[in-house]
């Protein structure tokens, strides 16, 4: 008798279990593993949506990007953008997360006032941050004031993506300070006590405490903000008016991607590039996670 | 001893004062962008480039300019739309499956939490060309569906609930088995209440990241009608270039109804970030 509702009660949970995964495992399913799928077959034919059918081409698209040099210029943007940006925003980041930490009087302001860029849409800080470093705009009127020389950031070939990653990093700082903070409030108030006792000057708990202890919210930082920053599209697309330029200056990989596959309908080819991208991602990944595996030991 | 305090009282102070010197100069660089555009968007046409502020001269009549001859409210309706459904939907069904990964024996519940972990970390971009295809397919192109249902799961926000669940104690669950509550008894009136800090979690990032969006809207989007704020707002900001104060009410348009949210949730929001499984 009681091994029997035992059973039954097993069954229970299995179905309650099935029917709480269903609606993500059906969307999972037809929204992402099944397109997937399709990606990776399409990327060996020659597609295009709105010709005839697919044509079997091998690997002939993974060899075609090798010789082209759109893709090189924009896979050598992507990284020169995602090393900047990584090592810029998660340092500045730490910083203000270690500020917002700190006893300081209306920390909660700061930490709001802080954040406030991540919630800004790309058009808006795209809009936002050309009227601000145009011409005669004030950043200009600024750097005049010591006697130097206006710059303009986009149009320029050589500005342009260093102006794409300084809006990049205004708006996604935030975010990763909210984690670090996330991260410090995580860390044992008695390793201070003990470091102190010992005579740790502040600098001295932060490179020997604080940084050790926060090891595993840096690496989920650094995995984040790799894998966004290798996907940067909407500000390259807005501040281009979607083509890239100047001179193909802001075109990244995910820019090519999308005008490859929805401007010329080169689908197979644009899914090789997907592909690509996807192998260089998870290697970038399993790299950090070496690094960070070996060094904690 | 006073030779030796002094030099140290010194250095405290300058400490102190380049420290606050470095906070409010980020609180600078974080809201003045905004605070500037703000008033931008508030002058005259001819006052734009000018540095001063004349307060005499500061007006909505951007903004209503921009309301009344283009369709603002329109695409301010589908962002809002488009992003509470969203958000909705995410939040009911990565709360489900969370729950289910975290608290009920089912067969497969390990590889279902393996399968989430590793698509976690597959960028969305690879999908992108074919679920283009399929939403073809499914006549789905200008449509709120297409818009809507594609993105309504998150594998990081299942792993970020699933975590919390797991901090729930199970005696909470089994007195509720005891007084008759069945799992989705359990689920929607015990275990959701008192997760209110995950939930203003997802609900933050889901709905500001949703609002955002523009890679998906700006190809699933091809009338006016069906355009959300981000889209409308770029194509309007294309052909308006010269008139600041109307691009940047839009901007201010498309930026103020969140900075609202947030401000309504920033309590509950950060308090759950802050202790999220977002550490592990």
């Amino acid at each position: 008798m009681k091994l029997l509702s035992k059973s039954r009660k097993k069954r229970k949970e299995s179905i309650d279990g099935w029917l709480f995964m269903l609606p993500v495992v059906i969307l999972t399913l037809v929204f992402f593993i099944y397109p997937a799928i399709r990606a990776f077959y399409l990327s060996f034919f020659r597609y295009s949506i709105i010709s005839t059918n697919p044509k079997f081409i091998g690997l002939y698209n993974y060899i075609a990007l090798f010789y082209d040099n759109v893709f090189w210029r924009a896979l050598l943007n992507t990284f020169l953008y995602a090393v900047v940006v990584v090592a810029v925003q998660l340092v500045i980041a730490l910083m203000l997360a270690l500020i917002a930490n700190t006893k300081i009087r209306g920390k909660e302001f700061y930490r709001t006032a802080y954040y406030i860029p991540t919630l800004t849409s790309s058009v808006a800080l795209v809009i936002i941050f050309i009227f601000l470093f145009k011409q005669n705009g004030v950043f200009n009127a600024l750097i005049g004031l010591f006697g130097i020389q206006p710059i303009t950031f986009f149009g320029n070939p050589l500005l342009a993506l260093p102006g794409v990653m300084m809006m990049a990093i205004w708006a996604s700082t935030g975010l990763y300070m909210i984690i670090f903070l996330g991260g410090l409030q995580g860390i044992p108030r008695s390793l201070y006590e003990a470091a102190e006792i010992d005579g740790a000057s502040k600098w001295q708990q932060l490179l020997n405490v604080t940084i050790p202890q926060l090891k595993p919210t840096i690496f989920f930082n650094l995995v984040v903000s790799i894998i966004g920053c290798l996907q940067i599209f909407d500000l390259a697309f807005i501040v281009s008016g979607g083509n890239g330029g100047p001179l193909n200056s802001t075109m990244t990989v995910v820019l090519y991607i999308y005008n490859t596959g929805f401007k010329s309908f080169h689908m197979g080819y644009a899914s090789a590039m997907a592909f690509v991208l996807f192998m260089i991602i998870l290697i970038l990944t399993l790299i950090s996670k070496r690094l960070f595996k070996e060094e904690t030991g | 001893m006073e030779k030796i305090k002094t030099p140290n009282l010194f250095m405290k102070h300058l400490t102190k004062i380049i420290f606050y010197f470095v906070v409010f100069l980020f609180v600078i660089i974080a809201l003045f962008p905004f605070a500037w555009g703000f008033i931008t968007s508030l002058k005259p046409t001819s006052e734009v480039n000018n540095f001063s502020i004349n307060f005499s001269d500061l007006s909505f009549s951007a903004y209503t300019y921009i309301i009344m001859n283009f369709p603002f409210l329109r695409w301010l309706f589908n962002s809002l739309f488009v992003a509470v459904v969203v958000t909705a939907g995410n939040m009911l069904f990565n709360s489900l499956a969370g729950y289910a990964l975290a608290k009920i024996n089912f067969p497969g519940r390990k590889i279902m939490f393996m399968m989430v972990l590793v698509l976690m970390m597959i960028p969305g971009v690879i999908t992108m060309v074919p679920m283009f295809i399929i939403l073809v397919d499914l006549g789905w192109i200008d449509t709120y569906q297409g818009l809507t249902i594609p993105f309504m799961f998150s594998f990081f926000m299942i792993f970020l609930m699933r975590q919390f669940f797991l901090s729930i104690p199970v005696s909470l669950e089994e007195a509720a088995t005891i007084d008759g509550l069945g799992r989705f008894g359990i689920f929607f009136k015990i275990v959701l209440p008192i997760s209110k800090p995950a939930l203003a979690v997802q609900f933050i990032l889901t709905f500001v990241g949703t609002w955002n969006t523009f890679i998906w809207p700006s190809l699933l989007c091809r009338t006016q009608e069906m355009y959300t704020l981000p889209i409308g707002l770029n194509s309007f900001y294309g052909q308006h270039v010269q008139f600041w104060n109307q691009v940047l009410s839009g901007a201010m348009l498309l930026t103020l109804p969140i900075l609202v949210v947030f401000v309504i949730f920033q309590k509950q929001f950060i308090e759950g970030m802050a202790s999220s499984g977002i550490k592990d």
